[in-house]
């Protein structure tokens, strides 16, 4: 599409006072892509957000959108739309006269903004509700109302903060698929900000993980996944995250374990063929959630480490019952016990035998 | 046991009239009775001496429409109103706006602003005496800077009344500051940065975001300003007593001397019914017709 604009940022940081929100943050969004800024709350996430809308002025750095300077640019010539949080309708507007705001104020001619309302309307389902005052629709709704006004003025960007977090799980579902198949439908090149892990996989094109400040990994989300660039992205991507924990032979490394990657046999006396001697555990907690069971196990020397076990079904695990933990070495991450950064692939060869290799 | 079930459906009811009675007393007592009161004295006659009061129907009423002084006070009340409310309520909003941006000393800024609602009307009166006296007040000596003459800006009939009304303008603006401050404040700062993301500049946004969203306030603030013009009366008794030639006389303040200094009673009761009559008008046609205008959520 050729109203599709990319987004750069080059080294932008925002100062409050001496201590930095935004550190010399770089990143591209393609054109037409879903960029999802992923963090805790109070990582700098959204404030990166506000400073792409040019709602806040950056301490240093640029932003270019689609190849034009805007760092200095006032919000309205930066040709962005934006869906807030609260949604920031105007409450004494009708819901038409919230979204034509912005054609109104940029004059854009009687017909032509009918003839776009109508458009928005339709694609969003709002068709019945053009009248009423936003006091009188759902959250669904207004999130609805919100997404007319990004989009009716045919803004090549469009930047999202926390879109759907005041919406309840099952219309938060149902969003994340309307809003994604939206932005694919219409090329829109979109910066989106949340604090949860699922919707950032399931949308992004490319997943940009936030912590303090700073970039920890930026990337699809396979990758973020599949190879987690720190102890800190092990841990905050996949429900339930990455286990971490630390074995005696190699103490100055900290492993990763996807949940789904453990495999849990329970400790009957006699010779077990196929796996090693692996690690035992005692279950601790077990977690049903329908389509699989979360098992929990705790091992080591005072039982101070715990391991996440993913089993298909029910599992029927009693708390206490012995278990042994085994995996494949390919499955294993390590990671720097200081700095947390991840380590070559080959880092635990020759230092540490793995459980399945031992057979 | 019947009586217990009577009693335990008797004890609500009773709870809540005991939880009403002090407002109810005090309500009765000083509001509504003096208000009664004043109807029935009004179609009566003053008494006098050994002659008690006698029901005169509305001659009373028929008297007011033949009292010149009436008519003027009626008048300059109007005046006064037409000259102190927008003024105060304009020059509010634009305080508001204004402590409410990133300035630095705003909280100063604010306290300023606010300061004169917090001294008592005789205070402030005595105040602008010394600023309005011809010769050595504020005023004069400013002006005699420029080499202008000494005006008696409380003295001369054309003066008198716009004086009253910048004193009151200045006492009230602060005040109603503060209901705008407090509605901008309670304002998502995101509608704004909708607005502005939408392309609207700052007086489109003031036009067509701030100044709708603040209707309730404006309203709220139009009956307070509108009430208070038509009950002013300490000002007029401390700065001109209605002089000179009734120039400053307010409605309030013809009553006063009606009822409390020539003590005709009977007419005073029927000036006052007129009063609150014009008061009540002037209060629910502001809330018809601005309701309509304003949005609530």
């Amino acid at each position: 599409m050729s109203r599709t604009h990319s987004i750069e940022l080059d080294r932008v940081t925002k100062r409050w006072g001496a201590s930095p929100a935004v550190d010399s943050v770089s990143l591209t969004a393609d054109a037409g892509q879903m960029l999802v800024l992923l963090g805790p709350s109070g990582c700098g996430k959204s404030t990166t957000l506000r400073l792409i809308a040019g709602l806040d002025t950056l301490s240093d750095g640029r932003i270019h959108i689609g190849g034009e300077d805007v760092t200095d640019l006032p919000p309205a010539r930066r040709h962005i739309a934006m869906v807030f949080q609260s949604y920031a309708l105007f409450p004494h507007l009708s819901v038409a006269e919230n979204i034509l705001f912005g054609l109104k104020v940029r004059k854009v001619p009687s017909a032509e903004r009918q003839e776009r309302l109508a458009w928005a309307a339709d694609l969003l389902g709002l068709g019945r509700l053009l009248d009423r005052r936003p006091s009188q629709l759902s959250g669904g709704q207004q999130q609805r109302v919100a997404l007319g006004r990004a989009i009716v003025a045919k803004a090549p960007v469009c930047l999202m903060d926390e879109p759907l977090s005041n919406l309840d799980a099952q219309l938060r579902h149902e969003m994340r698929r309307e809003i994604r198949s939206l932005q694919q439908r219409l090329g829109i090149t979109t910066v989106y900000v949340t604090h949860d892990q699922t919707e950032a996989m399931s949308m992004a094109d490319q997943v940009v993980l936030m912590n303090a400040g700073r970039i920890e990994q930026a990337g699809p989300p396979e990758t973020l996944y599949a190879r987690p660039a720190s102890s800190f992205v092990a841990r905050f991507v996949g429900t339930p995250p990455m286990n971490l924990f630390r074995l005696p032979e190699v103490p100055d490394i900290v492993l990763g374990l996807r949940p789904e990657a453990v495999q849990l046999t329970t400790s009957e006396p006699g010779p077990r063929p196929d796996v090693g001697p692996g690690l035992e555990a005692r279950v601790a907690d077990t977690d049903y959630h329908g389509a699989d069971t979360v098992v929990l196990c705790r091992f080591g020397e005072r039982e101070e480490q715990a391991m996440a076990v993913r089993l298909p079904g029910r599992a029927g695990l009693p708390v206490g019952t012995p278990v042994r933990l085994g995996w494949a070495p390919e499955d294993l991450h390590a990671f720097d016990a200081t700095a947390g950064h991840r380590l070559p692939d080959d880092v635990l060869d020759g230092r540490y035998r793995h459980p399945a290799a031992a057979s | 046991m019947p009586d217990r079930r009577l009693g335990s459906q008797l004890a609500p009811h009773v709870h809540g009239w005991l939880l009403l009675l002090p407002a109810v007393a005090l309500l009765a007592a000083f509001t509504y009775f003096p208000a009664v009161a004043a109807l029935w004295s009004s179609l009566h006659s003053t008494p006098k001496g050994a002659r008690p009061a006698r029901f005169v129907g509305l001659d009373q009423y028929a008297a007011m429409v033949d009292d010149p002084v009436f008519w003027q006070s009626l008048w300059n009340n109007v005046l006064f109103a037409l000259g102190t409310v927008p003024l105060s309520v304009a020059i509010a909003l634009l305080m508001a706006l204004w402590v409410n941006g990133r300035i630095r000393g705003r909280t100063a800024l604010r306290m300023a602003y606010f300061t004169p609602t917090m001294l008592p009307m005789i205070a402030v009166a005595n105040i602008w005496l010394f600023f309005y006296t011809p010769g050595y007040g504020l005023i004069d000596q400013v002006l005699g800077l420029f080499g202008l003459p000494d005006t008696n800006w409380l003295g001369s009939p054309a003066t008198a009344l716009p004086a009253l009304m910048v004193v009151t303008v200045w006492k009230e603006a602060g005040f109603f500051m503060i209901f705008y401050l407090a509605a901008l404040q309670a304002m998502p700062p995101s509608l704004r940065e909708a607005a502005m993301l939408e392309g609207a500049g700052r007086w489109c946004i003031f036009r067509r975001v701030t100044l709708p969203l603040l209707m309730p306030t404006t309203l709220f603030v139009l009956v307070n300003a509108v009430i208070n013009a038509f009950r002013t009366v300490d000002l007029v008794v401390v700065m001109t007593r209605g002089g000179p030639d009734n120039a400053t006389a307010l409605l309030l303040y013809h009553i006063y001397e009606v009822g409390f200094r020539y003590w005709d009673t009977g007419y005073a009761a029927a000036l006052t019914t007129v009063l609150v009559v014009i008061l009540v008008v002037l209060a629910i046609g502001q809330f018809v017709y601005l309701d309509r205008k304003v949005h609530y959520r």
